[in-house]
């Protein structure tokens, strides 16, 4: 089954830019449905969805079995504890085993890189990442595209900088592509050992200093720190990275223009970013949450097409 | 041996180790060289092979590869590997000793070299352990594995972290003139690593091991050399800077040398693309620059030998998640087509150079009394055909092992005939 | 057109006894311009502004496996509660029925209108659901190969309806 997004979603850096519009372009009037007193609409009735969380993830597991309840999916939530997973089952069996019960799409959230690409090579079924390792996350980049968009319009020539621990980040990742081809400029701060080491051929600006990072952006992504980091050795301590690196009412109040502030969750107050930023009042912190339904709403609906074949056969009549 | 005698006829005869470069006959009588060029007649006792548009050379050593005997027979044993070595080209392999249990005493050298003999392939030489268990920390009895066979000693598989461990061995064994090998990693730059530091491991997001973590331990392990006057080879080379500092190392007349395999000096790290497990490798491949380093090092020789660190692996070993799959491939049955088709049909390398680092330069390093035409020498010839065309494919690998990333790829080059002491143990198609 | 238009207007106020509780929804993308001229006639006549809303029935199609996702998904707008309303449906071609079939499950969804009806601008048959238009503009009788499409200057740069036979370019 290929659909105007091919038959799975793995990554931002792979598609192109009409691509991410068009799924842009679909999670409107997604948006829309979710304000409706029945918030459902029949689009996928009869598909069987698997969501497959391999990694604990409150929001992104929900967000997408919202999605799919809202297009009327049949879904089933496979978390690693319980599972056969925990029983030291591969990921190839348990691709097999989901092939064998006949399911239309797989959500995927593998702690390693590349485990949603291994998962599609095997399977027929669509299947999108929600986060594999250190790779993408590409549904919250679109969902953060979306919600500079609500805010931009064109994103074209806008400065965007992503503040954090890059090189651990998936989100990070999927935004640079997502940005870079709607035709953000791109920039990254953190500590250079948060960075990775071929940052340069990403082509984004680098800052290593966030004063900097917050003259020059019109909006901040400020990455989650994972606090096994600091026990990593890769930052002294939570308390200096805040003092450093931290987004800070201080801090913004410098800047000369007002600064958008996002972040994918969940927040460490007090470590990347400060209580009355996060609640502050240019931050569209919530507003991604909605969207982020109304984005994995758009990706589910358009990957669910199907044969192009009777597509052409079905145009016969004249109702359009 | 019977009374017969074998003839090698109309081949070029090619032995760098006596600048020999000639069309000519080749007589094998009781397993030995028994005359070499121009034309030799037939008597009733001879059995004649035709040789035509083929090199005959000395046999091919390959100094590094993994067996899996004892310990995991599920994935290889010293029969199947000496015959797939067999089937490559090679009449004599030797066995790195990170089996289960580890091969760092007398009994376990003694062993190998017993199954070996009872496969009646190529000749497999063990390599002994540095250390008690690869533990890092004592040493094992070099001496008695020595005695029992052993022509090195190595913790491949692991690298020796503590320089005071290396710097010993580079002492001790100087007793038994035997090399010592390293693997060199850095273990805390390359802790986790799972390929080439860069802009492609960056965008897969998948830890990188940097070129430094091998090449500080290249140039430790030369300054050790230096210091203690042993004889270090440097395994599996990745880098263009490790490359300088072998240099830099051998410009000093310092012991040093070090050996490269066939797929750092075919892929680079692109071929990761994908998330391809046949493509994860330790140490990783690198980048095109660096492979353009380790071709022209084997061309100049400041790279001794290539050698292919065969590491077969389970069927199924290898469908994972890239991060959890497991270093390595097989080499032996392609190692001689690579270089045919990537460094001596593009004029890298000649011939002559081939033989050299795959036969030659091998049997000097390691003591082997082989990798020569000489008369009277035993009759350890490889006859390969550098025209012959044929497809990788994996299923017809006398290796238990599948894992290669050069599945379907075209190659020209293969042996036609693998003599050991006189004895053919491989012809091509059967 | 216009005159169609506008005597379909006319049927649509007898059909619902006066304008009163009634509510013109399009169907997106043409229907939507015929509510509004039809809404635009009844102000000239009447002076009274009719609600008008605009559906897009995509996601309650029952093709999606068959014919894939539309390439865009256009908006709905209901901003009135229809519970207790008069709901008219416009849309331009009634071929199948499908379309009327997904539109009407949408409604539903939205809330409980005392009654549902039917205006297309060309009825050309070939029904498979039992629908039918209670205000028709035209009857045409085609072969199902053909097409029937309709052209609204606010889309197609100029009104009217065009028959392409089978093989012919629309």
């Amino acid at each position: 089954m290929t659909s105007a997004l091919g038959k799975d979603l793995l990554g931002l850096e792979p598609l192109t830019p009409d691509q991410i519009r068009l799924i842009l372009d679909t999670a409107e009037p997604f948006k829309e449905i979710s304000e409706r007193a029945i918030k459902k609409v029949p689009a996928l009735r009869g598909q069987t969805i698997v969501n497959l969380f391999f990694e604990a993830s409150t929001r992104t597991r929900i967000s997408f079995e919202f999605a799919e309840k809202r297009l009327s999916a049949d879904t089933v939530n496979v978390a690693s504890t319980g599972s056969s997973v925990q029983k030291g089952e591969t990921l190839v069996d348990t691709a097999r085993n989901l092939e064998a019960m006949r399911i239309d799409m797989v959500v995927i959230r593998h702690g390693a890189s590349g485990a949603a690409r291994f998962l599609a090579d095997r399977i027929e079924s669509n299947v999108i990442n929600a986060g594999d390792g250190t790779h993408e996350h590409p549904t919250q980049g679109l969902l953060d595209l979306l919600t500079l968009r609500d805010h931009f319009g064109d994103l074209t020539g806008r400065r965007v900088c992503i503040v954090g621990d890059v090189l651990h980040s998936r989100v990070a990742r999927s935004n640079i592509w997502g940005l870079k081809k709607m035709g953000a400029e791109v920039a990254v701060c953190g500590p250079r050992s948060l960075l990775p080491w071929a940052i340069g051929e990403f082509g984004v600006t680098v800052f290593s200093r966030v004063e900097a990072a917050i003259e020059w952006a019109e909006a901040l992504n400020i990455l989650r720190l994972q606090l096994e980091r600091m026990t990593a050795g890769y930052i002294p301590s939570l308390r200096e990275y805040n003092r450093v690196f931290g987004i800070t009412r201080e801090r913004l109040d410098r800047a000369p223009r007002d600064i958008l502030i996002l972040h994918p969750g969940p927040m460490n107050r007090g470590v990347e970013i400060d209580s009355d930023v996060a609640d502050g009042p240019h931050s569209v912190i919530l507003h991604q949450v909605t969207n982020g339904v109304a984005i994995r709403m758009a990706v589910l609906y358009l990957l669910a097409g199907g044969r192009p074949e009777l597509a052409e056969a079905a145009k016969g009549g004249s109702e359009r | 041996m019977s009374g017969r005698r074998t003839l090698l006829r109309g081949g070029t005869l090619l032995d760098p180790s006596q600048s020999l470069q000639e069309r000519g006959d080749l007589l094998i009588a009781d397993g030995t060289i028994a005359r070499a060029g121009g034309s030799i007649e037939a008597d009733e006792h001879t059995d004649v092979l035709d040789c035509t548009g083929t090199l005959v050379c000395p046999g091919f050593i390959d100094v590094h590869c993994h067996l899996r005997e004892p310990g995991r027979e599920d994935v290889e044993t010293i029969a199947t590997g000496a015959r797939a070595a067999a089937a490559g080209g090679f009449t004599a392999v030797c066995a790195m000793p990170n089996t289960e249990p580890v091969t760092d005493n007398q009994a376990a050298v003694g062993f190998i070299i017993r199954q070996a003999l009872r496969a009646g392939a190529a000749r497999v030489h063990p390599i002994g352990a540095i250390s008690v268990g690869q533990r890092g920390e004592a040493l094992a009895e070099f001496g008695e594995m020595v005695g029992a066979g052993a022509v090195a000693v190595s913790d491949d598989g692991r690298p020796v972290a503590s320089a005071h461990l290396l710097r010993t061995a580079l002492e001790y064994a100087q007793a038994f003139d035997i090399p010592v090998i390293d693997h060199c990693e850095e273990p805390t730059l390359a802790r986790g690593g799972a390929m080439n530091e860069g802009v492609v491991s960056a965008r897969l997001g998948l830890t990188g091991i940097p070129s430094e973590a091998e090449e500080i331990m290249v140039i430790r392990d030369i300054l050790l050399a230096r210091r203690t006057g042993g004889h270090v080879h440097l395994a599996h080379m990745s880098t263009r800077g490790s490359v300088e500092l072998i240099r830099w190392g051998k410009d000093r007349g310092i012991r040093v040398t070090a050996e490269v395999t066939p797929h750092h000096l075919t892929l680079t790290e692109d071929a990761c693309e994908g998330y391809d497990t046949h493509a994860k490798m330790n140490p990783p491949l690198r980048t095109a620059d660096d492979v353009a380093a380790l071709r022209e090092a084997v061309a100049d020789g400041t790279i001794d030998l290539i050698a292919t660190d065969h590491a077969p692996h389970h069927y199924d070993a290898k469908e994972r998640e890239f991060a959890d799959a497991p270093f390595g491939i097989v080499g032996l049955e392609t190692a001689l087509a690579l270089v045919v088709t990537e460094l001596v049909k593009p004029g890298l390398i000649d011939f002559s150079t081939l033989v050299d680092r795959m036969a030659c330069r091998p049997a000097a390093l390691f003591h082997l009394p082989a990798g020569t035409l000489a008369l009277g020498r035993a009759a350890d010839v490889t006859v390969f055909d550098p025209a012959h065309e044929w497809t990788v494919e994996p299923d017809r690998f006398l290796s238990k092992g599948r894992n290669t990333p050069y599945a379907g790829r075209r190659l020209s080059g293969r042996a036609v005939y693998t003599i050991i002491g006189g004895k053919i143990v491989h012809r091509v198609g059967g | 057109m216009d005159r169609t238009l506008r005597r379909m207007a006319d049927e649509i106020v007898e059909l619902n006894d006066g304008i009163d509780n009634l509510i013109i929804v399009g169907i997106q993308r043409r229907g939507v311009q015929l509510a509004e001229r039809i809404a635009a006639t009844i102000k000239a006549r009447d002076d009274a502004d009719v609600p008008r809303g605009a559906l897009d029935i995509t996601l309650y199609r029952d093709d999606l496996q068959t014919v894939g996702p539309r390439p865009v998904v256009g908006s709905t707008t209901l901003p009135w509660d229809l519970t207790g309303k008069c709901v008219v449906i416009v849309d331009d071609v009634l071929y199948t029925g499908r379309t009327v079939r997904a539109a009407l499950d949408e409604l539903a969804d939205f809330g409980r209108p005392a009654r549902i009806a039917l205006a297309v601008l060309v009825d050309r048959g070939g029904r498979e659901l039992p629908i039918h238009a209670d205000v028709v503009g035209k009857r045409i009788d085609v072969a199902p190969t053909d097409r029937v499409d309709v052209l609204v200057e606010e889309i197609d740069g100029r009104d009217g309806v065009v028959i392409a036979r089978r093989g012919e370019s629309a």
